[in-house]
């Protein structure tokens, strides 16, 4: 279980207790936090569950796939801190993990 | 115009309503929410039902859109195993098979499509099966195995994801395909081909322009399917995947504009103010292609929530979109946007020997559509010059050392 804090674009808050084995996207989604499309469920066909890792977490957070690198490469507003938040798995080492959301996932 | 009051009543518990009913709360509708589905659990993603589920890399807690509490935590009242037997738009009403009637301000349908059976014999044999539904996967995935037969009946995107997870399953596969070539509706020669290959190469095997005219049986379970030129290919199971029709009945029914499927407008109303159609059971407007169609993939269902949503609670209506789709199949990761109108030429980029490339369908110097295989830069910058209208330098767009980037820049 990682307690994960979700900031949307306009600075409002969602923490979520998320079960291990996850993903950071199917914790938001599932509970209904705005900001999170994830348009195909986690397949890394969209890239539309972008979020801003917080940089005390980026180590943590784990390398990107050459597969989620390419998508990210063409969705908009990407920074050095970006990921696709389906290609992150839950674990206790994520517990309070801070991820922010872009203004668009578009 | 919105009432927050408003009683919004969602026949369909699929990819479309659940998403419906969630956006509501998420939009911030205060009325009471009733969601109406025919099958026994809360509402799913159906893709992973012939990929990762099959495969058992996914479990039911992963296919929910929401977890189960969420309906009843968001005061959504989800009645599922129930169908809808019919409407009474004067009185706004709704007949239920619990022998109920609902109330409503506002419906949508979200009735989705049904498989289209074969119509000849056998066709009711155990072990002939569809794949729509997560009891469909149940069946299909305690029937396939090491050393069992399965016959695959339609050689489209359903039956070749089939085909790849009962191989990954053990199972010996063979795709019957009434075309002389696979996927001869969705997908261009070069793309046909490059899956036949694929496929043979994990040891599938194909009988192509084969017209399935029976299946055979033995106590009441399949056995094999006869082909119109006299053979019988022997099988354990069979999965019919040829295509689906709208569940649009209770809409005729009641005078509702029909075309091939629910007719609607950009908010995805329909010819009455009060009743929505969204997802598969949609005939609908696309404008980056000036014509009506209907649609059968994920973000189509998620668009027409977001439209209907949003008209409902008297927010912006979201922002113009470029269909998309995807398919899994062994290691490939094919991405499709836009779909192919009024083409006069396929271009090609990249080798597909690499399983790496990308077939690009133009009139004149637009993309109409990209079918990407493992080629993510194709595909998002294929969908953003779809959605854009932007003319392409061809020439270009079929030099692969020629970044996309630069290419639509």
């Amino acid at each position: 279980m990682a307690k994960i804090t979700y900031i949307e674009h306009d600075g409002t808050e969602h923490v979520i207790d998320v079960k291990n084995g996850l993903t950071v996207m199917e914790g938001a989604v599932k509970n209904n936090v705005p900001g999170i499309d994830a348009d195909c469920g986690g397949a890394c066909a969209c890239a539309t569950c972008h979020v801003y890792v917080d940089e005390a977490w980026r180590g943590k957070t784990g390398e990107k796939s050459a597969m989620e690198e390419s998508m990210l490469d063409f969705a908009e507003n990407v920074e050095d801190n970006s990921r696709l938040s389906c290609q992150i798995k839950v674990s206790d080492a994520l517990d309070g993990l801070v991820v922010r959301m872009p203004e668009s996932q578009h | 115009m919105s009432d927050p009051a408003a009683h919004v009543v969602i026949l369909g518990a699929g990819h479309a309503g659940g998403t419906a009913a969630a956006l509501l709360r998420q939009y911030g509708h205060a009325g009471p929410i009733t969601l109406v589905g025919d099958e026994p659990i809360a509402p799913y993603q159906r893709p992973p039902l012939s990929k990762a589920w099959l495969k058992g890399e996914a479990d039911a807690d992963s296919l929910a859109l929401k977890p189960v509490e969420f309906y009843a935590e968001h005061d959504i009242d989800f009645r599922p195993s129930t169908t809808a037997l019919s409407l009474n738009r004067g009185a706004k009403t709704v007949a239920l098979s619990d022998g109920s009637q609902l109330s409503y301000d506002v419906l949508i349908l979200a009735t989705g499509a049904r498989a289209i059976a074969l119509p000849i014999a056998g066709a009711d044999l155990d072990g002939v099966m569809f794949l729509r539904t997560a009891a469909d996967a149940e069946h299909l995935k305690a029937t396939v195995g090491p050393g069992k037969k399965l016959a695959v009946v339609g050689g489209g995107y359903i039956g070749l994801e089939v085909a790849a997870s009962g191989r990954a399953l053990g199972a010996d596969v063979v795709v019957l395909e009434r075309e002389d070539r696979l996927l001869a509706r969705v997908a261009c020669e070069a793309l046909s081909s490059f899956f036949k290959t694929y496929h043979e190469r994990h040891a599938v095997s194909f009988e192509l322009g084969a017209t399935v005219t029976a299946f055979e049986g033995k106590d009441g379970h399949v056995t094999g399917v006869t082909l119109a030129d006299g053979r019988t290919i022997a099988c354990d199971a069979a999965v019919v995947g040829v295509g689906a029709a709208p569940n649009d009945e209770i809409a005729r029914d009641s005078g509702l504009e029909v075309a091939r499927g629910v007719v609607v407008d950009i908010e995805a109303r329909t010819s009455d103010p009060a009743i929505f159609a969204i997802g598969d059971v949609a005939h609908r407007p696309m404008p980056i292609y000036g014509r009506m169609f209907r649609m059968e993939s994920v973000p189509n269902a998620l668009e027409g929530a977001k439209q209907a949503a949003s008209a409902i609670v008297g927010r912006p209506p979201p922002p113009g979109e470029t269909p998309w789709q995807w398919s899994d199949q062994y290691d490939l990761k094919l991405q499709i946007a836009g779909y192919a109108f009024d083409v006069d030429e396929i271009l090609v980029r990249g080798d597909p020997a690499t399983a790496k490339f990308a077939v690009f369908h133009l009139k004149g110097d637009l993309v109409q559509s990209v079918e990407a295989i493992n080629s993510p830069p194709e595909f998002m910058m294929g969908k953003q010059l779809i959605g854009g209208r932007k003319p392409v330098d061809k020439a270009r767009l079929a030099d692969p050392s020629i970044s996309m980037k630069e290419v639509a820049a």
